[in-house]
């Protein structure tokens, strides 16, 4: 019988079935600062780790971009110190290997996930961050889960989970110049709106999904969650195994080729059968911008701001009238029209060596026109553009080259936006005060970012000569 | 966790759809420990001007649904971030129970494992729902979730339904790791093949 990619870790995952639920094993659970309400979970009922080895702890949410030669001194906010110290102390006590503040390793978990081969393909992995869904890029079901489910995990190596439907996103032909892997997922969530996928699990597929490297496609994969899917996988292929050789947790010798030979066995089987599919054509999409509080109110580099007036739906148009009270835009108004004040390049999205080496190209010889962070995912990519000299371009620039971590996407560490201040950002929300309060957030690609950094405006990255031998 | 069988309380109103765990409890106090009691952060920032005022149009701000235990939402309601605290804040304010249209996958699961009820119903019941709440002198509502099914202040029923596993741990507020740890050596054992037939995975 045909099965896809979805099924096939699904059924080799099923420990029982109770009803329409069915406990399913976790082979990697992923834990950050937030964890801390399931350690307290775990110690209240006086419970066991059942297998440390299979989790890991990141410090990411929290730690300081800034001042990081000081350590954990350098954290003047006691708050966000206790929560760094908390990571610290649980994942010892409990035996869990930590990513922390100073490690080599450090970063943000699903950065650092893939990057050490702790993500392998046909593995189930839960996090505690929505933005899990990220790890599916390399064919695993990977999943965002709150507390009392990793205290759950933790506990019993499993969750209760119904089978979601399936999804499938196919997208074929040619993509435009300068037309990015966040660009496709951003026209997506604009096509079938932010809770269009609820319910699913989503696989990527067509030829447009085929050419994308292993990086894009996490940025692909990340943003599921942003259409309400909790996971989003794409089959693996030659090049997510390329991807995955001589990472420091992938298998070797016989065990790397009896893994090879599983993985190869992964993807959907012709024939088979998908509960909805969502065909979309790469040609017609252009650089995204977006110009509301929520993903889905997103729109071309070259369109305009929507006019709520037009809209027949009240609701809709409610939604619209706030969104733009919010960010202080008026109908109408040309995107390119929309003075910046700053810009931030980073996130789980996109902070990843590509993405960094596409910023440096647009701001190789230019100068920031406004205020520019770029924080790398990890450390092992803030090493990788250093010994490349991409942080000499940043910096002659006049950005800002800081150290990994989640830092402005979620501004729960300190870096944050002001009130009305408005940036553009690599990262992928765009709610209300989520990048600070009162923050105005537009969410873009890496090269879109960059370019507006170098104008204070967004530019259409299609036109640039230098875009098209860009391979993004 | 207390079960969960029936509930007669204030229902509220809350006209947005979109509702993110951003909105509902705003990452900063994230870092907050539980004990401090999170019903403070509950819609923090939207409930409230830009002034930083408390705003009288935003429902739950109306007297009238003070001490509301059931909402009625919009769709999609509980999207974005996995973290918990947007159902502590819930809770702790008194919330046993949401409906709506839809909901966020990670909401809906975290809300079920603190004894809070999701489920939904279509667009049009929400709002004649809301629109009776807000005329209702007195916006009382009754769910039973043994039985599926709301009285509405005028008395008029209107029926949801449960995935019979939710329904199970609700009305019995089981823990759900006592209930799994029930199935300790098939999961033993299905980890012990796992480990042989995917030996690459085990760490």
């Amino acid at each position: 019988m045909s099965s896809t990619l979805f099924d096939k870790i699904w059924t080799t995952h099923v420990v029982t079935d109770r009803g329409d639920e069915s406990l399913l094993y976790v082979d990697r659970v992923l834990l950050q600062e937030n964890s801390f309400h399931a350690f307290d979970k775990i110690r209240r009922e006086g419970r066991t780790v059942r297998n440390p080895q299979q989790a890991f702890g990141f410090s990411d949410h929290y730690v300081p971009t800034r001042n990081r030669e000081q350590g954990i001194d350098g954290i003047r906010d006691p708050e966000i110190k206790h929560m760094i110290e908390l990571i610290t102390s649980d994942t010892e006590t409990y035996g869990i290997e930590l990513f922390g503040l100073g490690h080599d390793y450090q970063g943000i978990l699903h950065v650092v996930g893939p990057e050490l081969g702790i993500t392998q393909p046909g593995l189930v992995i839960a996090g505690a961050d929505s933005h899990t869904s990220t790890h599916g890029a390399l064919g695993a079901y990977a999943f965002g889960i709150g507390s009392s489910e990793v205290a759950h995990v933790l506990a019993t190596q499993t969750l209760w989970r119904s089978k979601p439907k399936t999804l499938r996103v196919t997208i074929s032909g040619e993509r435009r110049t300068g037309v990015s892997s966040k660009d496709l997922v951003l026209f997506l969530i604009r096509t079938i709106g932010s809770g269009g996928a609820v319910g699913y699990a989503v696989e990527y597929s067509g030829d447009t999904i085929d050419e994308l490297s292993v990086e894009a496609r996490m940025t692909v994969c990340n943003m599921s969650i942003e259409a309400g899917a909790r996971a989003g996988l794409i089959a693996p292929d030659q090049r997510v195994f390329d991807y995955m050789r001589g990472k420091p947790m992938v298998p070797t010798g016989t065990q790397w080729e009896q893994a090879l030979a599983y993985w190869e066995t992964l993807e959907t089987d012709p024939g088979s059968v998908f509960d909805r599919e969502v065909q979309i054509e790469a040609s017609e999409i252009a650089p995204q911008v977006t110009w509301g509080t929520n993903p889905e109110m997103v729109t071309d580099v070259t369109g305009s701001v929507p006019d709520p007036d037009v809209e027949q739906d009240p609701e809709r148009k409610n939604r619209m009238t706030r969104a733009l009270e919010y960010m202080g835009l008026h109908a109408n108004q040309m995107i390119q029209s929309i003075p910046l004040d700053r810009v931030f390049i980073g996130s789980c999205t996109n902070s990843r060596i590509e993405d960094l080496r596409i910023v440096a190209q647009v701001m190789k010889g230019q100068t920031c026109r406004i205020p520019t962070m770029i924080v790398p995912g990890s450390e092992q990519v803030k090493r990788a553009a250093e010994s490349e000299g991409l942080h000499e371009i940043f910096q002659l620039a006049g950005a800002e080259w800081l150290a990994p971590g989640c830092s402005m996407c979620v501004g729960i560490n300190g870096d944050m936006l002001a009130s009305g201040e408005r940036a553009a950002s690599t990262s992928n929300r765009n709610f209300e005060g989520r990048q600070g309060q009162g923050g105005r957030t537009h969410l873009v690609s890496p090269a879109m970012a960059a370019a507006a950094s170098i104008t204070g405006r967004f530019e259409n990255i299609s036109t640039y000569e230098e875009a098209r031998s860009w391979n993004l | 966790m207390e079960p969960l069988i029936q509930i007669s309380a204030i229902g509220a109103p809350l006209r947005l759809a979109n509702v993110n765990t951003d909105q509902l409890f705003p990452a900063r106090f994230i870092k907050k420990p539980r004990a401090v009691g999170y019903a403070q952060y509950l819609f923090h920032d939207i409930r409230r001007t830009d002034a930083g005022d408390i705003n009288p149009n935003f429902s739950i701000n109306n007297p009238k649904f003070e001490t509301a235990k059931i909402l009625f939402a919009g769709s999609n309601f509980g999207s974005g971030s996995s973290r918990e605290g947007a159902v502590y804040a819930l809770y702790d304010s008194g919330f046993r129970a949401v409906f709506a249209p839809s909901f966020g996958e990670i909401f809906a699961a975290n809300c079920l494992k603190n004894g809070v009820l999701t489920a939904r119903l279509d667009q049009e019941t929400i709002q004649s729902i809301q629109e009776e709440l807000d005329q209702a002198q007195e916006p009382r509502v009754s769910v039973h979730i043994d039985q599926e099914f709301i009285t509405l202040p005028t008395g008029q029923v209107v029926t949801f339904s449960l995935e019979p596993f939710q329904k199970h741990c609700l009305m019995n507020g089981l823990n759900e790791i006592d209930l799994s740890l029930q199935f300790n050596e098939e999961i033993t054992a299905f980890e012990t093949n796992h480990r042989k037939t995917y030996p690459w995975t085990a760490l």
